[in-house]
């Protein structure tokens, strides 16, 4: 059996446990006699996580390509200071879960809310506010899944040496038919899988990393010899300043509020003790992750110091230095860490197409005008007919797309951190300062992305936060009250 | 909802969100002071633990698990169980919608 093969069982075995893991949630959903049964149940698994899939579904979704690729690549290159900065993350899942924290489980529940969308509308009352979160999910997701797919494949390719489209197919087809079939059950399970994948995988690599360069002692002087920059906080020639790295305390700390797949999650937990073992699992194991895969790339310069390109660290590293068999493990995980931030953003634009508009205006918002059979039918084909498109989207990327995608992350923070937080603990918050908002925030983001003035190292979501901030206080005081 | 609003399990889950908020600084002030306070010197009058420069060793190594068992501490004493769904005992097929 040629290598290659090796490295491709692995993948395949894990391919094909995800989409056993959907069938079974399919045959739970079956269950469900009433239309807002299904509903909750396609949407939000019926809210009962307990606490360790819930741990692992919001470190899952959160965890994307750039966590295990793109992160690792820029630690090979500047060393532990990128490392000390990607630690940042390790609030997140503690965060997102403490701050939101019960009154967003119990207003969700009041609400009958499935998305953040339903959990806008019965806060504010206001349809410009559904509408513009809606079509800002809908469209950063599409980009935002694009370049999840593009990267995978990418992955896929230089690991394997199989064709790029090889890769696409593999896991796009397999990741929009486990979606499609088994809703958010079939996405948090596979999350916690996902999960367990990308924990094996970050341990392996490295290990055989601090191995390859002949412990950790000297891998460290390795890396100094090469440059004393890449074992100092600040990186080689000052690359990681301080106004920079502090800018990432707002972007990911405050930021994965403002991101609706992991504040989905939220909501979906089975009861206040799940909350409070997720906030714990959660933060070890992200901690543990982050730590590993980053540590992996920056000493992986020790060990091979002349990539031209950090992107083509991890690969490298893992074609060098582990067997076939390993290397088809370990390519498990970034593809784990894929599949789990599409799946997850691919459920969302179906829910709100389906859910946030077709059944909020088409059917004046009950659910029940349609029989349980046509919302089953329409809301598999919803999510696949979104998969596929992003897919054929992955084989030819339009341009469009990959130059929306720069705006995507900090775009869904501009739209979603303040209508939600502020929704959520202020009672005065109201539909005028989410508008606001929502429109000044979007509009401060693009235009500083595009014009890059210079803020001194500062990145751009500070000050668009900031602005957003201001402009819902401003507004919501302009505004009525919602009744 | 105003009268809602004020039940007990608001007033808690408030408390509990300003811990998640104070974890978060204390996370924040102890990567900082480990990372500046013992990194921004030459790199060659660096000391090292286990290999690592000692200032990467606490803000990063050390600074994750310790914040994990704070939160569990946290999480025991500071958080309370609570229902999540609303007392009154109403059907779901009835609540209006949005």
């Amino acid at each position: 059996m040629s290598d290659t093969m090796m490295t491709v069982i692995p993948v395949v075995l894990y391919l094909g446990m995800s989409i056993a893991v959907a069938l079974w949630a399919r045959r739970k959903a079956a269950a469900n006699e009433s239309s807002q049964g299904f509903i909750e149940e396609y949407f939000i698994g019926g809210r009962s996580m307990g606490g360790f899939v819930l741990a692992m579904t919001i470190i899952a979704s959160y965890t994307s390509a750039s966590s295990f690729v793109g992160g690792p690549g820029v630690a090979y290159r500047l060393g532990l200071s990128w490392v000390l900065l990607a630690m940042i993350q390790v609030p997140t899942t503690f965060l997102t879960l403490g701050v939101l924290g019960k009154r967003f489980a119990m207003e969700a529940r009041r609400m009958q809310a499935v998305t953040i969308t339903d959990f806008l509308r019965a806060r504010f009352k206001s349809d410009v506010v559904v509408i513009l979160c809606s079509l800002a999910l809908i469209v950063f997701f599409m980009a935002a899944m694009l370049a999840q797919f593009i990267g995978g494949a990418r992955l896929f390719q230089t690991v394997t040496g199989y064709p790029y489209i090889v890769g696409l197919v593999l896991f796009g087809i397999s990741v929009v038919l486990y979606t499609a079939v088994g809703g958010f059950r079939a996405v948090v399970l596979t999350d916690a899988i996902q999960g367990i994948v990308m924990v094996v995988a970050v341990t392996v690599v490295l290990l055989a990393v601090i191995n390859a360069g002949g412990g950790m002692e000297k891998c460290v002087a390795s890396l100094k010899a090469i440059d004393p920059g890449l074992i100092t906080p600040t990186g080689p020639n000052e690359a990681v300043p301080k106004p920079f790295i502090m800018s990432f305390w707002v972007l990911v700390g405050l930021g994965v509020l403002g991101l609706p797949q992991t504040t989905q999650r939220c909501m979906g937990y089975r009861d206040s003790r799940a909350m409070h073992d997720a906030m714990v699992i959660g933060t070890l194991l992200i901690g543990f992750m982050i730590l590993c895969a980053h540590l992996a790339g920056a000493l992986g310069r020790a060990v091979i110091p002349d990539l031209p390109a950090g992107d083509l660290a991890m690969p490298t590293l893992i074609v060098e230095l582990l067997s076939p068999f390993w290397a088809g493990v370990f390519i498990a995980g970034p593809l784990a860490a894929i599949m789990s931030t599409v799946d997850s953003m691919l459920l969302l634009v179906s829910a709100a197409i389906i859910k946030d508009l077709y059944v909020h205006y088409a059917l004046k918002g009950d659910a029940s005008r349609m029989t349980v059979i046509s919302l089953k039918k329409a809301s598999l084909i919803t999510t696949a007919v979104v998969g596929l498109l992003v897919f054929f989207a992955a084989i030819e990327p339009p341009d469009l797309l990959v130059w929306i995608n720069l705006f995507a992350f900090g775009g869904l923070e501009a739209v979603f951190l303040c209508p939600l937080v502020l929704g959520l603990y202020w009672g005065r918050a109201n539909s005028t300062g989410a508008i606001a908002s929502i429109v000044i925030g979007v509009g401060t983001f693009v235009a500083l992305t595009i014009l890059k003035p210079d803020m001194g190292g500062i990145h751009a979501i500070v000050p668009t936060t900031l602005a957003a901030l201001i402009a819902f206080v401003a507004g919501s005081y302009a505004g009525h009250p919602t009744k | 909802m105003k009268k809602q609003a004020l039940d007990w399990r608001y007033r808690q889950a408030n408390k509990e969100a300003l811990f998640a908020l104070g974890a978060y600084g204390l996370f924040f002030i102890w990567w900082y002071v480990f990372a500046y306070g013992l990194g921004e010197g030459d790199p060659e009058q660096y000391a090292y633990v286990l290999g690592l420069p000692e200032w990467f060793f606490y803000s990063c190594i050390v600074g994750y698990p310790l914040i994990t068992i704070l939160l569990w501490i946290i999480v025991r004493l500071k958080f309370k169980e609570m229902p999540l769904e609303d007392d009154a005992p109403e059907s779901r097929e009835h609540v209006e919608q949005g």
